[in-house]
């Protein structure tokens, strides 16, 4: 376990960004759940007092962007901490996105309030499981230091892209069956497209903790060969 | 004494790219470094100071050194040229190897030795009376070889190379002393380049310039580094990351890490290099 700063100023502001990060992290995790929530039980009120919260999270965005500015300005860290103040940097944009696409969830949850419930809506709240699982493990890794952890995120987005793709399937068989339902089934394919987002957002913050962890940039695997 | 005659060098060598110049230091290992210690061990009185440094210096790029004080950094580049050596009670085993010749060996006169390595000191250290003309002919006097040059085309192109020569052209003639600190810092780089060094040794070259003229010296060094083989040590870190290509880790005598200076300072592979680096340290 690596030491504690000789400098604790500079320990309590790291400490400070980690804690920001943290509760940034938790708030989304929440309006996932929530946002799936009311989409299963139709609950408009639900969605709504979720959207709300979105601008706790555009708030943190802005106060942890300003920390890790001036961490940079002030301290010029380097090794771990400049791969975490980096780091930090890019987990709350990915965090920020999370939290809109939880609002998109929401605004599809208040049109779908009224009318009747989609078969597909289980396999949504398995998505919506695995989705926030990816987001609260990436982080649970973060906390730990824990890349082991971060890598069965990693794993876990092959499962959610594959049932989006049953998802995808499901909704286009009923509307097939049933034209009324075309206007609802586009809304409830795009939360699972929107799940399925969320899902490629937890695996940036996974491939964000490897790096902190072990310095290797492990983002587009066998992807880069080509170029 | 034949590995001292000084052979010519060319006037103007290709500018690297940054992108081959990281290659090179990615492969330093397979490439015959400009100067190499081997087990070198340093001692003042019983007090052992370098525990067995094996260490390779790659041609025409920067090397720098770094760690706390006391760790053993300037002792390391004092024995790269010998000047160990002049302090009472010190000692020395091992070797250090100028392109593969041991400079330790019984025929190498020192004097002609730091000819080809250079060395640089933390305070400017200008002859104070002497003029600028004379301080920058002052290590070619000491050697005998002034005769054999034309004084004026060594000062100007030491003056040029040294990014001094636009502001003291009109003034040669008055004292070094007259200088700020950050010219008199160049005016010393001036010194150690008439002599047409190989290598340029640096002993926290900017540890007593305020950061413009600490800028300017690291302009300097990036622009020297395409002709000569640099070693810095310093205990600025940042400093480190701007100018160096490898960066080498000091710690009690012993060194601890060697590594291309990308590498070291955003994922080093040892532990005590990461405390050092992040300020976790004692």
């Amino acid at each position: 376990m690596i030491r504690k700063h000789t400098d604790r100023t500079y320990e309590a502001e790291l400490q400070q960004l980690r804690e920001r990060i943290l509760l940034m992290a938790g708030t989304v995790e929440e309006m996932i759940a929530r946002s799936v929530r009311a989409l299963v039980d139709g609950d408009a009120e639900l969605a709504r007092r979720t959207i709300e919260i979105d601008g706790k999270v555009n708030l943190l965005e802005r106060e942890t962007d300003e920390l890790c500015l001036l961490i940079l300005a002030k301290r010029q860290p380097l090794g771990s901490d400049l791969r975490f103040i980096t780091l930090a940097l890019k987990m709350v944009t990915d965090l920020e996105r999370i939290g809109d696409l939880a609002v998109n969830i929401c605004e599809r949850a208040i049109d779908l309030s009224q009318g009747p419930r989609f078969d597909s809506f289980a396999d949504i709240t398995r998505m919506a499981e695995i989705a926030q699982q990816m987001v609260t493990h990436a982080i649970d890794a973060f906390v730990r230091g824990d890349a082991d952890r971060a890598q069965q995120v990693l794993d876990r987005d092959d499962e959610l892209d594959e049932l989006y793709h049953h998802v995808f399937r499901q909704i286009l068989a009923q509307m097939l069956a049933d034209p009324s339902l075309v206007e609802r089934g586009i809304h409830v394919q795009s939360v699972a497209k929107v799940l399925e987002r969320i899902g490629d957002h937890g695996t940036n913050l996974a491939e964000a903790v490897v790096f902190m962890v072990n310095g290797t940039d492990i983002r587009h695997q066998g992807k880069l060969d080509s170029i | 004494m034949t590995m001292l005659v000084h052979e010519g060098q060319p006037t103007l060598l290709p500018r690297l790219s940054a992108s081959r110049k990281r290659e090179r230091v990615e492969r330093t290992d397979g490439v015959a470094p400009k100067l190499r210690s081997r087990g070198l061990r340093a001692f003042f009185g019983k007090k052992e100071v370098l525990k067995g440094i094996d260490l390779p210096v790659a041609a025409r790029e920067v090397t720098a050194v770094i760690g706390p004080s006391g760790c053993g950094k300037s002792t390391w580049i004092r024995c790269l040229n010998r000047m160990h050596e002049l302090i009472a009670d010190a000692r020395l085993e091992g070797a250090v190897e100028l392109d593969g010749r041991d400079v330790y060996a019984r025929d190498v006169d020192p004097v002609l030795l730091r000819r080809r390595i250079g060395m640089v000191f933390q305070k400017p250290n200008p002859f104070p009376t002497m003029s600028i003309r004379d301080n920058v002919l002052a290590g070619l006097r000491l050697t005998g070889t002034l005769a054999r040059v034309r004084p004026a085309e060594v000062v100007e192109r030491a003056l040029r190379q040294a990014a001094l020569w636009d502001e003291v052209k009109d003034s040669l003639t008055q004292p070094g002393a007259s200088l700020s600190g950050g010219q008199q810092q160049r005016l010393c780089i001036a010194r150690t380049l008439a002599v047409d060094p190989e290598v340029i040794l640096m002993d926290e070259p900017c540890s007593a310039l305020d950061p413009i003229a600490t800028a300017r010296i690291e302009d300097l060094i990036h622009a020297l580094s395409d002709r000569y083989t640099i070693v810095i040590v310093t205990h600025n870190m940042q400093q480190a990351t701007r100018v160096s290509d490898s960066t080498a880790f000091f710690l009690m005598g012993e060194l601890v890490e060697h590594a291309p200076t990308n590498q070291l300072f955003t994922s080093p592979k040892d532990r005590r290099t990461e405390e050092y680096i992040t300020g976790r340290f004692g």
